[in-house]
């Protein structure tokens, strides 16, 4: 690892200033949980690390009827799945906070760190995705917002552009009568990345038998995190079904192109992501009956 | 030496569960482990290693490197000594010191990726590693050999020009990668199988897997100005890591002192050395201590695992169930150099069962990997994942039921195995009987896909030279040292043996492991030898100070030396009833030293069976299997510590559900690793492996005084093929390639 400098500011606006008057790689550290493996193995060279866990603004989660649920970019899983409104109200994004590594990694690694790192088996992105999530950045040139569909271009690659920095990602309310679900495959119960996984919104009509609307993001399968479209539009204006659960899954597996490495083959995550969007929906639509 | 056992009364620290004397300082932090040794002066050493899996060295120039600000010495194989084409026995593995020397620092090829090529010391770690980058090494590229199939074949690139097949009927002339050929035969194998009902035959392959301890290899190497050379070193055997570094630097074990640290775990993986003399070196070009400590994916590509295999299996049975003739052909990737556990593979194989005609043909062969080394009942594993799946597959086909198919052949005391060994009092029907009558095994499954499994396995065990010193101080305490490693709690349960035989608390007893120049000669912490054979020496050197305090006894009271008896911690003699003196009164007022030796070179020792009962439950769609129960039984002979002896029972049951279900190297066609981290290389963590029930049968080893024998190997032999026959039941389907993940699961099924 070679040296770097390390700074800590506490404002937005002081970490923006610092980004637009160095000149070489700027790192932004939130858990580390990522950054740092990434830096011990040689893997990323940098000559300035911001570590961004005292800014206020980044460490928030809110919730409210209109904006939604707001979580910080820095804020550790822990805190994700302790948070009221999120226990309430969204069910994937506690799926996926308390599956991220392991206990003692979840009290580090932040959402928006999963986001920013852009990885195509990122959890977070796949819950958030399948909740339609808004990533609210700040730049020298102002603020604007991403949907998160956009956010990741690659692996490992981001839609900030220099002088950027994710300051918190927005969940929109649930609609009434809705359910969410992410699931995932990994060989080992805990300390995994998926072999694939399928995160998934539904919204039922007041009579419970009919699929107003729904979204369907699917993980590592793809260089990013990606939104199945086909597969959820089959689904609207249908009575939810084992059926109809089978025939997005089979649209899912078709769309997608996954690679073969050292966590799985092709075959196996084309498959996978049959099995899991069919348990998905299923699990995010007994959700939306529960509440309703 | 008294062959004779200590009566159970006398057992009073023996077979209770006294905390480990280990424990606080290991769970605080403050135990001293290789990476913690820090001396004035230190230099960091680091190792090149090669990115090709076969190819050769042309030219190696390591000027820019040597002229970085911060590097001060830089050492290739060249620095070593021409060392000996010898080879001797190391724990349950051998060592060549030719090959040992090229293993440490490649001379002329590089034969896997990972392989030492050059070590250099610096200031600090990153100016190591930003030099390791300068170091220009030319290689001529060669044809890796990566499948132990293809490596036997003679239509492949040959490792090592000079190696012949060393084959039962005598030397091969042509270069070859099969290093050695072993058969075993017993009977008439053709007659065998001619009488046979039913025959199963089936072949089946496992990859290389590693102990994947915790620690990984750390020396610090110092020179002192009188010429002695001090090595602090993560080994399991002090005296066995100077015995290399003796050999590989050319100079007297008597100025080579080895300091073994406390040890994060070795499993037979820290029976060679790696970093000792490749630090030596640095050293005495640098004179400043040189500490080398390898990263994770160095122990996963640098260092010794067990074996990969591709066994063939053949066994014939009458309908009655009766084993009429057992054949196997086992091929072990031995890695880069000779010296794979073929041997114990095949020992083991069917060692639990009495077969009247059998053939085994054990391969030892020469891949382009790294150089095994012993991991926990080394072969074992693999050969016993073959042979319980036919074991359990002929009892189908005979439709009995798998555990009175193996109650029906199984060995006993006597029996001829296929290695032509007899054997000694075992328990294989003992182990049998537990099984057939244990909740786990008569209580039903509940839910669908699942299975239960079954299966045993026998280990042979080692004894060989232990040695223990105790010296008796003035309040009556003592303290106990002994030359073994402590891996597994063995200094609390030698100094419990000692505490027993002197009829002193426990507690009184402070034991020590102590480098290589405060005791005499003691072979390798391996072969679950430990707590029986350096626990023997323990019980010798305990008899000797009694014989001594006596002879104290009979001088300061004037009676003869025969009349003086010792019981529950008191001296008396039998010519003056009124006369008594406990040992700590006596230890009080001696005017001399008391001290005991026992030095023992255990010849006499016995195997231990066991056996995995498991169910599981698999998901049809994913592929995974989930472990549901496991009971593991063990015959311990004496469970001198039964809290330790479960420890053992159940890190070996884990060990075994990661051999059967997530471990293993990846390779791709170069025969780079693809998962050298513990993400991709998955070891099963917590939430992977149920509570484990450890069933121990205390069957006594008679030559042993308290009946112990050795019990950290075999358990982890049976779990895999237990594991593979719940599958089987589970799915309908044999497994026959390990580890199951759920890849190969979807696979075999035809999912994907």
């Amino acid at each position: 690892m070679k040296t770097f400098d390390y700074e800590a500011p506490v404002t937005i606006d002081q970490t923006i200033t610092m980004m637009s008057k160095t000149h070489g790689q700027i790192l932004l550290l939130a858990g580390g949980t990522d950054l740092l493996v990434q830096l011990r193995s040689g893997n990323k060279d940098v000559d300035l690390v911001i570590d961004v866990k005292g800014i206020p603004e980044l460490n928030q989660i809110s919730y409210d009827e209109l904006s939604g649920l707001i979580i910080g970019a820095a804020v550790p899983c822990s805190q994700i799945y302790e948070s009221q409104p999120v226990l309430e109200k969204f069910p994937a994004i506690i799926d996926a906070a308390t599956i991220i590594g392991g206990k003692a990694i979840q009290n580090r690694a932040s959402f928006g760190g999963n986001l920013c790192n852009a990885s195509p088996s990122g959890d977070a992105i796949g819950a958030m995705m399948s909740l339609g999530a808004i990533c609210n950045v700040v730049g020298s040139e102002g603020a604007r917002n991403i949907p998160i569909e956009e956010f990741c271009i690659a692996p490992g690659k981001n839609a900030l552009e220099t002088g950027e920095m994710l300051i918190s990602i927005q969940i929109p309310s649930p609609r009434p009568n809705s359910g969410s679900h992410y699931i995932r495959f990994t060989p080992r119960a805990e300390m995994d990345i998926a072999v694939a996984g399928v995160g998934a919104s539904i919204e039922l009509d007041s009579n419970l038998d009919q699929i107003l609307s729904a979204r369907i993001a699917l993980v590592a399968v793809a260089p990013t995190p990606l939104l199945a479209t086909e597969a959820a539009e089959s689904l609207i204006g249908q009575e939810p079904s084992g059926p109809i659960f089978e025939k997005a899954a089979n649209i899912a597996k078709q769309t997608i192109r996954p690679i073969t490495d050292v966590r799985g083959s092709a075959s196996q995550r084309k498959h996978l992501i049959g099995v899991l969007t069919r348990r998905c929906l299923d699990i995010a639509v007994n959700r939306a009956v529960q509440v309703s | 030496m008294s062959k004779k056992m200590i009566e159970k009364e006398k057992h009073i620290s023996v077979g209770t569960r006294p905390e480990r004397m280990d424990a606080k300082e290991k769970v605080t932090g403050h135990a001293l482990y290789g990476t913690d040794i820090n001396l004035p002066g230190l230099l960091h050493g680091r190792v090149l290693r090669s990115p090709h899996a076969h190819a050769r060295i042309v030219s190696i120039d390591t000027s820019k490197a040597e002229d970085l600000p911060g590097v001060f010495a830089v050492v290739i194989a060249s620095d070593l000594p021409e060392a000996d084409d010898r080879t001797e026995k190391a724990g349950e593995s051998t060592i060549n010191y030719k090959f040992l020397r090229d293993n440490n620092l490649a001379s002329d090829k590089v034969l896997y990726v990972g392989h030492a090529v050059a070590a250099l010391a610096a200031k600090s770690p990153d100016v190591a590693q930003n030099a390791l980058e300068l170091i220009e090494v030319e290689y001529e590229i060669l044809e890796p050999v990566l499948d132990v199939r293809h490596a036997m074949s003679d239509k492949t690139e040959v490792l090592h020009e000079q190696i012949r097949t060393d084959g039962p009927n005598g030397s091969g002339d042509t270069p070859s990668n099969i290093a050695q050929h072993i058969r075993h035969v017993k009977g008439d194998l053709d007659k065998g199988f001619s009488d046979a009902d039913v025959i199963v035959e089936r072949e089946f392959t496992t990859v290389p897997v590693h102990q994947s301890y915790l620690e990984s290899h750390a020396a610090t190497a110092v020179w002192g100005m009188d010429g002695t050379l001090t090595i602090y070193s993560s080994t399991q055997g002090a005296f066995l890591a100077r015995r290399q570094v003796s050999e590989l630097l050319q100079y007297p074990m008597a100025k080579i002192k080895v300091i073994p640290t406390e040890v994060g775990g070795a499993f037979g993986g820290k029976n060679p050395t790696y970093v000792e003399a490749p630090a030596a070196l640095l050293a005495r070009k640098t004179g400043r201590p040189v500490r080398v400590v390898m990263s994770r994916e160095e122990v996963i590509l640098g260092t010794g695992p067990g074996s990969g295999t591709a066994i063939k299996v053949k066994v014939g049975a009458t309908k009655l169930g009766k084993i009429t003739a057992a054949q196997a052909e086992l091929c072990y990737e031995a890695g880069a150099y000779p010296g794979s556990p073929v041997h114990p593979g095949a020992m083991a194989m069917f060692a639990a069962y009495d077969i009247p005609n059998g053939q085994i043909d054990g391969y030892d062969v020469l891949v382009n990997k790294p150089r095994v080394a012993a991991y926990r009942a080394p072969g074992a594993p693999q050969s016993a994942f073959a042979g319980e799946q036919i074991i359990d597959e002929l009892a189908q086909k005979i439709g009995m039921d798998g555990v009175e198919f193996r109650m029906a052949n199984a060995a006993s005391e006597g029996t001829e195995r296929l290695d032509g060994s007899l054997h000694k009092s075992i328990a294989i029907q003992e182990i049998l009987g537990v099984i057939e009558d244990h909740p786990h095994y008569n209580e039903p499954l509940d839910g669908p896909n699942q299975g239960r499994g079954v299966a045993i396995g026998f280990w042979d065990n080692w004894g060989a030279r232990s040695s223990v010193e105790i010296n008796v101080n003035s309040d009556g305490t003592v303290n106990l040292i002994s030359g073994s490693v402590d891996l597994t709690g063995s200094r609390t349960t030698v100094a419990m043996q000692a505490a027993d035989v002197l009829e002193i608390p426990f507690e009184n007893v402070k034991s020590s492991m102590v480098d290589t120049d405060s005791i005499s000669y003691t072979d390798t912490s391996a072969g679950s030898r430990t707590t029986m054979a350096t626990g023997l020496a323990a019980v010798e050197a305990a008899r000797d100070v009694l014989a001594k305090l006596k002879a104290e006894v009979a001088d300061m009271w004037s009676v003869s030396l025969d009349s003086v008896v010792y019981s529950k911690g008191v001296f008396g003699t039998n010519e003056r009833k009124s006369e008594n003196i406990t040992f700590a009164d006596l230890a009080a007022k001696l005017s001399g030293q008391i001290n005991g030796h026992g030095n023992v070179n255990v010849e006499n020792w016995a195997g231990a069976g066991g056996g995995t009962i498991v169910d599981v439950e698999v998901d049809p769609e994913t592929g995974q299997v989930k472990v549901l129960r496991c009971t593991a039984i063990q015959n311990a002979g004496k469970a001198i510590h039964p809290g330790h002896v479960e420890g053992q029972m159940q890190g070996g049951v884990v060990q075994g559900i990661g051999w059967a279900l997530y471990e293993g190297y990846q390779y791709d066609e170069l025969g780079r690793v693809l998962n050298a981290n513990l993400l991709d290389y998955k070891l099963p963590t917590s939430l992977d492996v149920p509570s484990i029930e450890a069933v121990i049968i205390e069957k006594p080893f008679p030559s042993n005084p308290y009946g112990a024998r050795g019990v950290g190997e075999t358990p982890i032999i049976s779990p895999a093929p237990a594991i593979a026959n719940a599958v089987q039941q589970a799915l309908g389907k044999r497994i026959d390639q390990l580890p199951m993940t759920p890849t190969t699961l979807l696979d075999k099924i035809g999912v994907i």
